[in-house]
């Protein structure tokens, strides 16, 4: 049995080996993709080792060096960090699975080099995931961008290459331009950056400099996509599917408004913002940004430029309950956070499976599909309801302690943000899922007779869509991650 | 041991003799090793008097023990003792690579023309760092530029000879107006040694000769340092320069220049006096400013890598005069350790560089496309140098920064963070221009079968990119450096 | 001051006003002239003024060679002749070195004004070798 600290040093290394070994395969892509399985499965399992441990109460951490006096690289692991590793880690593994049925379905080219950096991208997340501190949490923000970039340009195309450069463009500009002065503005106020319950900047700002300063950090975490900082993800969409997936619901994004939840809670402290009064603005903004992302979904026809703008949605549903600094809605933020990823991926999972078995991009073409494919648009329909916010999906669950919070607070505008986004969720995907299973299938140019996509791909959807059944039933290890988070 | 006692002269003194050793040598072979060896021994002095002088304090030897002021001295002290290492160290990883590189570039007759240039300029620039004395300072200067010359001279390209000229003209204006400069200080002072034109420049404060030999160091420096817009020489003298050459320059030439300006505003000057009669703080903010987004601007049009590297250089260089412009411990701390991270950095680059240019026979980007194919090890330093300017944590260029960005804070001057940042988004504009041509593009045909540089090349360069990497990580020895140092110039004589 | 005692006073710094004007003539020389002979004159010219700038403030007023001697107590400094023949052999290195340049340059251009060159290097661009 190891102890606690050495896994969490394993859940950083054991990605890192993998990518060297995975490097070392390439010319037996079986055993490649092998390791890359073995990898994940090894990492779900340091994960898990750590699980009761913090759900005990304990928060083992490491501390590794410092780069500068005072400034160390180092890990705590805590409730949210948890669950966020948790997440990323058992995806990775159904990630993997449908990656490998991606990628030889479509005889896409660098494998060797797609395993390797997505190898990498999960040890940067769980760097973040660990991070004890806000310098940590940085230094893994920035690699992971940067292990990014190969993969959304993985294609090499020019769209590929104007694709990768809105990506780098925007993530690279907003952390070097906000989220640093941030960072060493905090550290020289507060003399660290340590992650600590409550927050390290009580009394030492006026409420006007901890509104600013909130902005830059919110802004500068460009991974939440926040408006007006969100065209990176539409943009990332020229990578392929599985990238997408891995984009969408397990690393980047949930790296984002991971950092953000975190940032609020751990950095600034609840009740420092609250009693300054400086999330107001942020509630808007997110309301903001949900409200016009979905607007922009309900007019995209392309299937994946759809879902990435029903992404922004979603994350900006996080930032907004996590604004509210109410209980409730921070326990619906942190639920999201795993309900959302869960979902999220499913209808990637899909949209990848309908690109791979019938070439088809677009949501017009998509009449009658669920016919051919059962299984795949069945997966959709669950994500889609969890998407939407209805039982027996656990989006339902996330979504009412978010509208709980909200109304808590007496914040009306949430309320009505979250309850007109609701219907501009069943908007764009309702029509969808009716079209796929009651239209005859028109019999254009492009069809073409195709049955269900490959196996590995629908073993992946089938099981995150039954996982987004099984979290509505069984909510209890993020409730009571998110209840500690909180002190409750 | 009486060895010992005698390491500043020798520390010198084993170039120098290096150099006529060399001519009279003439075989390449011969005149690579005794120029190594040289090196090697400079550096392991420079080590040595480091140890000394972080135990027991500034280090004072009198050349042939005529006792300062009357003689000339040499002193070591913090500062003087952490650029001497930067100078050695780069200059004993340059030279084994530079055994490979001037095969392509400079003709086989010439090699051991070469090595003696070489030992020249880095018994140039050791002088230059070591010397207590003003006018000995102004003859270790014109010993490295004018072996520059001759080095740059060198280059295959005939536009190399220009440059050399163009470097020669501009540098030699520098060199005499500090000479102008030190005249100037002597006359008011009446003693040459730096330590003692310390002590009896508070005499002759505010004076107009002492304001003007101000004036005149300043120019003159700045020329040397490719100060915007006194930088026009650089690009070309780098990028036609041979590899090896290029690669030595921008780590160490601008600066031991940085260095001479640091010792005559602190050491002579005083901090006080300098920045307080004259708008010192506001010309070289508004200077740097402008050098490191003009140059940064100008660096994303390049096509060729070398020049674009070498508009990075004088980029960078803004930010070193940046950190001096706050004339506070942490801008201090900054700009010294910049110094050293920036020589590093574009150490390892303009190494890469000629890697490249010896294999794929040129530096444009149209020529490296698909360097990441033909070259992958090579294009990978790149990229992480390229990092490290633009400043990803993990990389030195982050400490620089991370200094830079807290002087700026301390200064309450938020709009100069937000430039200071903005202008990293340029320098990402113009790595990522290698960055595409190098990974999203495909090959041209007559680069078939290109592979990496060979060992004798690589493993030089490897060590410096780890060390980009390395001390962006463990920063004891270059922040502890130079927060001592700055210390040391903030508090009065070193 | 009278007029005429600052006419005087002024007449004792005439050594000055010589650097100065050797400064900038040096200096304007190198800047306006295209060839490159002649930019290593202006170079010339400029090095000297700053010759003159340090001998002729070390000859002081009542001053004697500088040789010791008990009948005399005021002394010319000779340090600054010391180092002006320094700078004079620095002056000379740099002048062989700026010409066995332009002897290069004409060999490879076959002209030494400096925006002829300039001309072919511009016209030359897609022959000359790529750096």
């Amino acid at each position: 049995m190891i102890t606690p600290e050495q896994a969490i040093l394993a859940s950083i290394t054991v990605p890192l080996a993998g990518a060297l070994l995975i490097a070392l395969a390439r010319r037996t892509p079986n055993l490649r993709e092998g390791i890359t399985l073995a990898t994940a499965t090894t990492l779900l399992a340091c994960v898990l080792l750590l699980l009761p441990v913090v759900m005990d109460g304990a928060r083992p951490a490491v501390s590794l060096f410092a780069v500068l006096p005072g400034l160390e690289i180092g890990f705590k692991v805590e409730p949210l960090g948890i669950l966020f590793a948790l997440i990323a880690s058992g995806l990775w593994i159904v990630n993997s699975l449908y990656s490998i049925g991606y990628m030889r379905g479509n005889a896409e080219a660098h494998q060797t080099r797609f395993f390797v950096c997505f190898a990498l991208a999960l040890a940067a997340t769980m760097g973040i995931a660990f991070s004890s501190n806000l310098f940590t949490l940085f230094v893994f923000y920035e690699l992971l961008t940067l292990i990014t970039y190969p993969l959304v340009t993985h294609h090499g195309t020019e769209k590929a290459r104007d694709g990768g450069r809105v990506y780098l463009g925007l993530l690279m500009g907003t952390s070097i331009v906000f989220l640093l002065p941030a960072l060493v503005f905090i550290w020289y106020v507060s003399g660290t950056t340590d992650f600590t319950s409550g927050g390290i900047l009580a009394g030492k700002l006026d409420p006007i400099e901890i509104m600013a300063l909130l902005a830059l950090c919110v802004f500068g975490i460009g991974k939440a996509a926040l408006m007006p900082f969100h065209k990176w993800l539409p943009a990332a969409m020229v990578a392929p599917t599985p990238v997408s997936a891995l984009l969408h619901a397990v690393a980047v994004v949930k790296a984002g408004v991971f950092s953000v939840v975190k940032v609020i809670v751990y950095v600034f402290g609840i009740d420092t913002l609250s009693a300054a009064g400086a999330t107001d603005w942020l509630v808007a903004v997110a309301g903001f940004t949900i409200v016009a992302a979905s607007v922009v979904a309900l007019n995209a026809d392309n299937l994946k430029r759809r879902l990435a703008y029903s992404t922004i949605s979603q994350l900006s549903y996080v930032v907004m309950a996590a604004a509210l600094l109410a209980p409730l809605s921070l326990i619906g933020a942190v639920l999201h956070l795993a309900a959302h990823a869960v979902g999220k991926i499913t209808l990637f999972f899909a949209a990848g499976a309908i690109y791979t078995a019938a070439h088809k991009t677009e949501v017009s073409q998509l009449d009658g599909i669920g016919r051919r494919m059962p299984w795949t648009m069945g997966a959709f329909t669950i994500a889609a309801l969890s998407m939407i916010g209805l039982p027996p999906a656990v989006g339902f669950v996330s979504k009412w302690y978010m509208l709980s919070g909200a109304m808590a607070t007496q914040h009306w505008w949430a309320v009505a943000v979250i309850a007109v986004s609701t219907l501009l969720n069943a908007g764009y995907f309702l029509p969808i899922i009716y079209r796929a299973f009651f239209v005859a299938p028109a019999h254009g140019p492009h069809d073409h007779p195709h049955g269900e996509a490959p196996l590995l791909m629908v073993i992946a959807l089938t099981a995150t869509a039954a996982g987004t059944v099984l979290l509505f039933f069984l909510p209890d290890v993020p409730l009571t991650l998110a209840r500690q988070m909180l002190n409750l | 041991m009486s060895l010992a006692s005698h390491l500043p002269a020798l520390q010198v003194v084993i170039p120098l003799i290096a150099a006529p050793l060399t001519v009279l040598l003439r075989r390449r072979n011969l005149a690579f090793a005794v120029v190594l060896a040289a090196s090697w021994v400079a550096l392991a002095i420079a080590v040595l008097l480091w140890l000394q002088v972080a135990e027991g304090g500034t280090i004072s030897y009198a050349i042939g023990s005529w006792p300062p002021p009357w003689g000339i001295e040499y002193r070591v002290d913090r500062l003087s003792a952490f650029v001497l290492v930067l100078v050695s160290g780069i200059a004993a990883i340059v030279l084994p690579y530079s055994r490979a590189s001037i095969e392509a570039e400079v003709p086989p007759q010439q090699h051991y023309l070469f090595y003696t240039m070489f030992a020249l300029c880095l018994t140039g620039l050791l002088g230059i760092t070591i010397t207590g004395d003003a006018f000995n300072i102004f003859v270790f200067l014109e010993v490295s530029s004018l072996s520059t010359y001759v080095l740059i001279a060198l280059g295959r390209d005939r536009r190399a000879l220009l440059a050399s000229y163009q470097y020669l003209i501009m540098g030699t204006i520098g060199a005499t107006f500090i000479v102008i400069g030190i005249g100037l200080l002597y006359l008011m002072t009446g003693t040459l040694n730096l330590a003692d034109m310390g002590r009896r420049i508070a005499m002759v404060q505010g004076t107009r000769p002492v304001l003007a030999a101000l004036a005149f160091l300043t120019v003159g420096i700045s020329l040397k340092l490719a100060l915007f817009p006194l930088h026009q020489w650089l690009p070309n003298a780098y990028t036609y320069a041979p590899s090896a050459v290029t690669a030595f320059l921008a780590a160490t030439a601008t600066k031991v220049a940085v260095y001479v300006l640091l010792r005559f505003y602190y050491s002579v000057f005083g901090g006080s006096q300098v920045f307080e009669q004259l708008p010192m703080q506001e010309m070289l903010l508004l200077l740097a400013l402008a050098g490191m987004f003009a140059a940064s601007t100008v660096a994303i049009f390049q096509t060729d890598l070398k020049r674009l590297f070498a508009y990075s250089s004088v980029a960078q260089i803004g930010y070193i005069m940046l950190g001096l412009s706050f004339d506070s411990q942490s801008g201090l701390t900054a700009t010294i350790v910049h110094l050293f991270n920036h020589g590093v950095t574009k150490g390892a680059i303009f190494m890469l560089l000629g890697g490249v240019a010896l294999k794929m026979g040129g530096t444009s980007l149209a020529r490296v496309q698909g360097l990441g194919q033909r070259m992958p090890w090579t294009s990978l330093g790149i990229v992480v140098c390229g990092l490290s300017l633009i400043g990803v944590p993990g990389t030195v260029g982050f400490v620089s920064k991370w200094y830079l960005l807290l002087a700026a804070f301390e200064k309450g001057q938020w709009w100069l963070v937000f430039l200071i940042v903005a202008s990293s988004l340029l320098a990402v504009a113009y790595v990522w221009r290698f960055v595409e041509a190098a990974y999203l593009r495909e090959p041209r045909a007559d680069t078939a079968g290109v592979g990496e540089a060979p060992w004798s090349m690589r493993l030089p360069t490897a060590v410096l990119v780890v060390a980009t990497l390395y001390f962006g990580l463990n920063t004891a020895f270059t922040v502890g450096s130079a927060s001592n140092a700055a210390a040391l110039l903030m508090g009065g004589l070193g | 001051m009278t007029g005429l005692e600052k006419a005087m006073a002024l007449g004792g710094h005439f050594t000055y006003f010589i650097t100065i004007f050797l400064m900038i003539a040096g200096l304007f020389i190198v800047i306006a002239r295209g060839n490159l002979i002649k930019k290593l004159v202006g170079l010339g010219i400029f090095q000297t003024s700053v010759y003159l700038l340090y001998i002729a403030p070390a000859k002081l007023v009542g001053g004697t060679a500088p040789i010791l001697s008990d009948a005399f107590t005021v002394y010319s400094n000779p340090l600054p002749h010391v180092l002006i023949l320094t700078a004079i052999v620095v002056g000379v290195a740099t002048l062989a070195l700026g010409l066995a340049l332009v002897v290069r340059i004409r060999e490879a251009y076959d002209s030494i004004e400096e925006d002829e060159i300039l001309d072919l290097d511009a016209a030359a661009q897609p022959g000359v070798q790529e750096p």
